[in-house]
């Protein structure tokens, strides 16, 4: 136990303002759930394990020579066509049946990621130095590292030009209409196959970027995914889906949360608090909902 | 009825003697009884309910955990044997050491009923995804807190008390086989006990449409509050002995071990056919064969083949062994088929 935060304000400072990076790259992850999330109804455990695995092509291009920030270009280009790969392979035969056996499903390609991951990676925590140096404020009582208000721009340049795209462009308007009514998209000429794939895509490429931007900022591990998946899972459950400002708001309430949560409790129990955070927003929504004869769903 | 006698008798011979007959294969055996146990477990809430858990990896844990903090506590100061990592500076006679089993069994099966009672109520209102999520949140945070917690050892792990020098050596197998073995008998007999009651209907019911059951009067809160109890009360006394068998406990790795327990136990009851008395039974016994069998021959792809046993088993046999079987055989489970009804169906097509 720690009670550091309440004695020195600035370390309240400090932990908002990382939380709030944080969250922002939370939200990303989130985002991506949300969409696969209402567009195919399935929920992907393996989230995390493509949000690792696109952090790792970051990571091996620093390791190259090439500078980590390409990979946010990079990571997304190739980590839509593993994500096209999985659909084709898994996932369109799980779409329409109950929702267990997805969650199984993903649980099991989640298992083969990280085990994959942990043979060709190797089980060392890496990170990929961008050299950007650090920002001091107040007096260097804060500190903040270049490279998360770096990655934080990113996701917010990259979360608003997919809101765009989803807008305009011809593919996120048939996104949109499988996510209202998938018979009545198809009638109307939409192919749902292809939009669940191109969906399963995207959502990987996210994962990618999100990846790229957190080899960057923080540490990736073959065995690091699951935390990723139940933040973006519980960003999304206190969000609601199609929520854009309250997927954000919530990423970045996540982080601040977190942050907090290492400060007072230790860092040993920081994954714990995340897990007991999902357990405790679940049954409160639970309560909130029974009082109304109403339940999840 | 009379062959189902001449068949449990058969079995119950086997597992008696099974210990002499293979008797390499003694700690492999009772592994399988444990297995057997958490697939039939998992099976009540995921097969009879309809609430598909990975939570029940809790329960198992908690009991493992009860069981060795209660066998050391009972004798010796358990923040010092847990500091001393299993050196020989505490050792339990033999009559300790049962005492402290027999005490560690009862508490490692009663902590968790209790514990699954008072979470129920809050985890139970929960449906579909939203209770398999919450589930695999509980499991993972119970492992996380449990691995920052110094009394029992934290991220170092916990040994358990070694067998005593008692009775050659064959005894240690002999009793772990024998203990889960009585184990095994006592979950069947207790299962198969609640299936031949109008509670498994209940059950049922809640699985095919749980607003329906409610609206026909079933306290269905009630009912999935107790059948999670009576799958809590075995996962716990299953924990305790396999924290026993395997002699150290280490919080995310042996007792809260999601990732290989928690999905095991799925993938059994799934295997054998969910929803069905011996389909966890069936599942379990093939699955370990083949994970016994084959497990070396993969030198370190274990994961990579259980991520893709997982998802081949989910996706194109998700009936299950005693599924394929019934719509194999359907007259052997009792569904009668009027041949000329059959028939014109087929015209029909």
């Amino acid at each position: 136990m720690d009670f550091m935060v309440f004695q020195y304000p600035m370390i309240t400072v400090q932990a908002c303002l990382d939380g709030i990076l944080l969250g922002i790259l939370f939200a990303l992850i989130a985002y991506g759930m949300a969409l696969q999330w209402g567009v195919m109804n399935i929920i992907n455990i393996a989230q995390g394990d493509l949000v690792i695995l696109g952090g790792y092509i970051a990571y091996f291009m620093y390791l190259y020579g090439i500078h980590p920030a390409w990979g946010v270009i990079v990571s997304p280009i190739i980590m839509y066509f593993v994500g096209v790969g999985i659909y084709k392979l898994v996932i369109n035969k799980v779409v329409d049946r109950d929702l267990f056996i997805s969650i199984l499903a993903t649980f099991g390609i989640s298992i083969l990621f990280m085990q994959l991951m942990n043979f060709a990676f190797g089980a060392d925590v890496v990170l990929a130095n961008s050299g950007y140096g650090t920002t001091f404020l107040f007096d260097s009582a804060v500190v903040l590292p270049n490279s998360k208000i770096f990655s934080a721009f990113v996701s917010i340049v990259f979360a608003i030009g997919l809101v765009i795209y989803m807008k305009k462009s011809k593919l996120g308007r048939a996104i949109r209409a499988t996510a209202q009514n998938a018979r009545a998209a198809k009638i109307l000429g939409v192919d749902t196959e292809k939009v669940y794939a191109a969906t399963f895509g995207l959502n990987a490429a996210l994962c990618g970027v999100a990846g790229a931007l957190i080899s960057i900022t923080f540490t990736i591990h073959p065995y690091m995914g699951l935390p990723y998946t139940i933040r973006s899972f519980m960003i999304v459950i206190v969000a609601g889906l199609g929520n854009l400002p309250g997927v954000a708001m919530s990423g970045m309430g996540l982080g601040v949360f977190e942050e907090f949560a290492d400060y007072i409790l230790g860092t040993e129990f920081r994954i714990g608090s995340v897990f007991l955070l999902l357990v405790l927003i679940l049954v409160y929504r639970r309560f909130k909902l029974s009082r109304k004869r109403e339940y999840l769903k | 009825m009379n062959k189902n006698i001449i068949l449990y008798a058969a079995i119950l011979i086997f597992g008696l003697s099974a210990p002499f007959i293979f008797p390499a294969f003694k700690v492999q055996l009772s592994i399988l009884c444990v297995l057997i146990v958490l697939a039939t477990t998992w099976n009540i809430q995921g097969g009879e309910m309809g609430y598909n858990t990975f939570g029940n990896i809790l329960f198992y844990g908690l009991g493992m955990y009860l069981c060795a903090s209660v066998q050391v506590g009972m004798f010796f100061p358990l923040a010092e044997w847990t500091e001393s990592g299993g050196e020989k500076t505490f050792v339990h006679t033999p009559s300790q050491f049962f005492q402290g089993m027999a005490a560690g069994l009862v508490v490692a099966a009663v902590v968790p009923t209790i514990v699954a009672g008072l979470i129920g109520y809050a985890i139970l209102g929960l449906r579909g995804h939203y209770f398999a999520i919450c589930t695999l949140g509980l499991g993972v945070a119970a492992g996380e807190i449990s691995g920052g917690i110094e009394i029992i050892g934290a991220g170092q792990g916990f040994t358990t008390p070694p067998f005593p020098n008692v009775g050659g050596l064959e005894a240690r197998g002999e009793f772990f086989y024998f203990l889960s073995f009585g184990a095994l008998v006592l979950t069947f007999i207790a299962v198969r006990a609640i299936y031949s009651t109008r509670f498994r209907l209940i059950l049922n019911a809640i699985r095919d449409n749980e607003d329906k059951a409610e609206a026909m009067g079933i306290e269905t809160m009630k009912y999935k509050i107790i059948g999670w109890m009576v799958s809590a009360f075995f996962c716990g006394l299953a924990g305790g002995i396999m924290g026993g068998l395997v002699g150290y406990i280490d919080s995310t790795d042996v007792a809260f071990d999601g990732r290989e327990m928690g999905v095991f136990m799925v993938l059994m009851a799934i295997l054998g056919g969910k929803g069905t008395l011996w389909g966890p039974v069936i599942g379990a016994t093939v699955f370990h064969i083949f994970k016994e069998g084959f497990w070396t021959f993969f030198l370190g792809w274990q994961y990579v083949a259980l991520g893709v046993l997982i998802v081949v088993i989910v996706i194109y046999f998700p009936e299950g062994i005693m599924g394929w079987l019934r719509e194999k055989y359907p007259e052997r489970f009792g569904e009668v088929i009027d041949e000329a009804d059959r028939k014109a169906q087929v015209e029909l097509k």
